[in-house]
């Protein structure tokens, strides 16, 4: 089969992309692999040897990186791919019914490709437009354009096939952004990306030009302390920590890495600042490479999305141009740039560690720590990495002061955060807050309370999060209330459920998600999520087993207790969370069938 | 090299620094179980059969990659490890079959295994593949401990003709764009099929024999037979 294959193939194409990537070994392996599929849609076996042989790396291990990434194919596919979101932001607004009605149009089950090789259609993970969902990933026509679409309907979804002319503009309302300060966001959800010299009119790059002219690397990492800036990824790690770790640690080069694969189901933060504002976000990290010493800064975007890409890239021609990228920059003896790469579908790879590995041309499998990043990072070398919205602080912080920035939360919660809300709520969107207001206030007074029915539930932290309960809402957002209240604000993914949703199905998704996401690696994870997702299946679809609830308690512990990264440690979470609020949803069905 | 000096299961310890909790829970005779660890390989911490508590850490912590610390308190059958072990046993035996793997089966007795407590699971049952003359490989039986991909990479061969297909539950061990195995970089060295815990590689004589082939009858199946055969039609 593959020797047919290897006769029939023209590799013309491929050339131009082999001269790009081939000089970057093993390193060039994703963008080689993503860009050979623009040409043929998926990645032929002669074209994945010709890489591999031009790249340098063992053939079993470039197939084995295209079997890895979801939106990588080893076979043809469809002239349009349609990538149906039915997680539980989309679901609540009707993915499973897009999905029925893609799958119908094309006459194919899901995952399948319909017999002309029109259409093919999947059923997607998170696409991250939670706030404006059905949402749907298109790839399409020759070379292969990708783009996500918004607000799709079971009657719409056909006009997303290939050659019916639809563009973004057709499917988009921008995204709405509101909350009670605007530090991070003034320049966000206007429906375009805010240029360079807009951001300088506003002030935008004086942190940069104050840290450059002014400030000494231990100054700025001295600074980010008393900010008392913690990680906005999830984790909440001190981000002065992060630097000064990558600073101190010996070793070169030192690299600085923006973490722009945001997955988590529910949330969309990243996408908002990388599609409103990346100066803002790029400023931060120029600012953050200083105070590490790094050479280079890549920032590593998913691939569902592309508006963002082309964003950033579009940004970075701007700051390059004007002299903040590059050679000495601004006159200083400082010299950076920014590479971006971009994911192929694995939520997986937002964790740091996976993150690196595939940057270096391989599958998303999480290292084991220690050692941490900041002595062994990316290419094994010192690194800091950071969240997006982590870096969108950073301009305030230089600018303003630390003191400033600590007034805008609580004592133990610094500074400004995005929080996404979306699900059953007048007003879904990108709310900006300081720390320390209530969840009450959230819902109420900014998203506009809750439509469709009384609140049943909140889901905190998004797929890996936990559940809360009505009688909850007056616990105050800062990282030790939610703590104390059995809550984590994980990545700030608040989805919102009336009473008339059923939490099962809920469930069921996000057990679904996990099981599609677990890189394999260790088994706890590898396993666990797969019997998680079988359980809460049939509990979903009302046919659950005696012995169900201790079966789940026992996977989800050993998935929390024994797995290797922090995918596995959460995959439970919010399972486990609502076993505890909500018994009687997983009782009744046992007591049923019992 | 210093020494450091730790507590496991209530008993001190004295261990050089960088030692595993493993190789030191050794030397006073505790046996920590392991899957995928193997002495040859570079330890991955997949299995995390060997997980064990150690106070002050909010999560339980492999101990064929974790070092010794000074002061460290381990407890290797505490009741969250035992109960992670013995789920990881049962997922395992839902999903793989164990019949070849005497040394999960021995851990799966001392854990008091649930042979159905998954009812229902979802089975990893791909069929056998036979396609050389020096081994099979049935991946039914394979666990993903990762040691055959290792041995074949750079903990020994620099071969490099095994990776991965798929990934998560659906992960399995696989060729380029699954050629059979004469058509990739294989030298059939046989490392794979030695460091195989479960007998998912197992050499082809001893497989045929297993399948009911008389010794004659595999002479048969050789080559030059067959060639001897074929010129007999003639």
């Amino acid at each position: 089969m593959a020797t047919e294959a290897q006769e029939s193939v023209d590799l013309t194409p491929l050339l131009p992309v082999l001269e790009r990537w081939a000089p970057r070994g093993r390193s060039g392996l994703l963008p080689a692999l993503l860009e050979a599929q623009t040409h043929y849609g998926y990645i032929p076996p002669a074209v994945a040897a010709e890489i591999a042989r031009s790249l340098g790396v063992p053939l079993a291990d470039v197939h084995g990186v295209i079997e890895f990434y979801a939106l990588l194919y080893n076979e043809p596919v469809g002239r349009t791919v349609l990538r149906v979101c039915t997680d539980p932001a989309c679901a609540l607004r009707g993915g499973e019914q897009v999905l029925h009605a893609a799958c119908a149009l094309a006459g194919v089950e899901e995952g399948e490709t319909s017999a002309d090789g029109a259409i093919t259609v999947e059923r997607s993970p998170c696409l991250g437009h939670c706030n404006s969902g059905v949402s749907v990933n298109v790839s399409f026509g020759r070379p292969v354009r990708n783009i996500t679409f918004a607000h799709v309907t079971p009657e719409t979804v056909g006009d997303l096939v290939d050659g019916r002319g639809r563009t973004t503009a057709d499917f988009w309302s921008e995204d709405y952004v509101g909350g009670d300060l605007c530090i991070i966001t003034p320049l966000c959800g206007r429906g375009r990306r805010t240029k360079l010299l807009e951001y300088e009119a506003v002030g935008g790059m004086q942190a940069l030009r104050k840290v450059l002219a002014s400030m000494t690397p231990q100054q700025v990492i001295e600074t980010m302390r008393r900010s008392e800036l913690l990680g906005r990824g999830g984790a909440a790690f001190p981000t002065w920590a992060k630097w000064e770790g990558a600073a101190k640690a010996p070793g070169r080069p030192k690299y600085f890495v923006i973490n722009a694969d945001e997955s988590e189901p529910g949330t969309f933060k990243d996408r908002v600042l990388l599609e409103g504002d990346p100066c803002r976000v790029l400023e931060g990290a120029i600012i953050g490479a200083y105070a590490v010493g790094a050479s280079r800064i890549y920032i590593y975007i998913r691939g569902e999305y592309p508006l963002a890409i082309e964003r950033v890239e579009a940004a970075l021609q701007e700051l390059r141009e004007a002299g903040y990228l590059g050679e000495r920059i601004l006159g200083s003896d400082f010299s950076i740039d920014v590479e971006v790469r971009s994911g192929a579908g694995a939520y997986i790879c937002g964790e740091e560690t996976a993150l690196f590995e595939s940057i270096e041309g391989k599958r998303g499998f999480p290292r084991v720590k220690p050692p941490f990043p900041t002595t062994h990072g990316l290419f094994g070398k010192p690194t800091a990495i950071n969240n997006v919205e982590t870096l969108a602080q950073t301009p305030y912080i230089i600018n303003q002061g630390p003191d400033a920035f600590l007034r805008l939360g609580t004592a133990d919660s610094a500074g400004p955060k995005l929080l996404c809300v979306s699900g059953d709520v007048v007003r879904p969107g990108l709310y900006e807050i300081g720390f320390g207001v209530t969840l009450r206030h959230l819902l109420e007074n900014l998203a506009g309370g809750v439509v469709g029915g009384r609140l049943q539930a909140l889901l905190i932290g998004g797929a890996a999060g936990t559940f809360a309960t009505p009688a909850q809402l007056d616990t105050p957002i800062t990282f030790q209330g939610l703590r104390a209240a059995g809550l984590t604000l994980g990545s700030g993914a608040i989805m919102v459920f009336n009473d008339k949703r059923d939490l099962r199905d809920v469930l069921r998704r996000l057990a679904r998600f996990f099981a599609h996401e677990s890189c394999g690696k260790c088994y706890p994870c590898q396993l666990g999520t797969q019997r998680q997702y079988e359980i809460l299946e049939r509990l979903a679809e009302g046919q659950p087993l005696p012995g169900d609830v201790i079966r789940l308690q026992d996977v989800g512990w050993t998935m929390t207790d024994a797995s290797l990264c922090g995918l596995g440690q959460t995959a439970a979470s919010a399972v486990l969370s609502a076993m505890k609020h909500w018994p009687h949803l997983f009782a009744n069905g046992s007591a049923r069938h019992a | 090299m210093p020494e450091v000096t730790l507590t496991i299961d209530g008993r001190t310890v004295t261990a050089p620094e960088g030692m595993t909790i493993l190789k030191a829970a050794e030397t006073i005779g505790i046996r920590i179980p392991t899957i995928c660890y193997h002495e040859a390989c570079t330890a991955n911490a997949i299995c995390r059969m060997c997980v064990v508590e150690v106070e002050k850490q909010r999560l339980l912590q492999p101990a064929c990659v974790v070092q010794v610390r000074e002061g460290m308190v381990v407890h290797t059958r505490s009741e969250r490890v035992e109960r992670s072990r013995r789920t990881i046993l049962e997922m395992l035996d839902s999903a793989v079959d164990l019949s070849d793997a005497p040394e999960i089966q021995a851990q799966m007795a001392e854990y008091n295994v649930n042979h159905n407590r998954f009812p229902g699971a979802e089975r990893r049952t791909p069929p056998v593949i036979d396609d050389n003359p020096m081994y099979v490989r049935d991946y039914a039986k394979c666990i993903l401990c990762w040691r055959c991909v290792q041995v074949c990479a750079e903990d020994a061969q620099y071969t490099f003709a095994l990776g991965f297909d798929g990934r998560g539950f659906h992960t399995q061990i696989g060729t380029f764009f699954d050629l059979p195995m004469p058509e990739t970089t294989c030298v059939f060295c046989g490392q794979c099929v030695g460091v195989c815990p479960t007998g998912a590689l197992k050499p082809r004589r001893e497989w045929l024999l297993e399948q009911g082939k008389t010794p004659d009858e595999i002479l048969q199946m050789s080559r030059t037979a067959r060639r001897k055969a074929r010129r007999a039609q003639r």
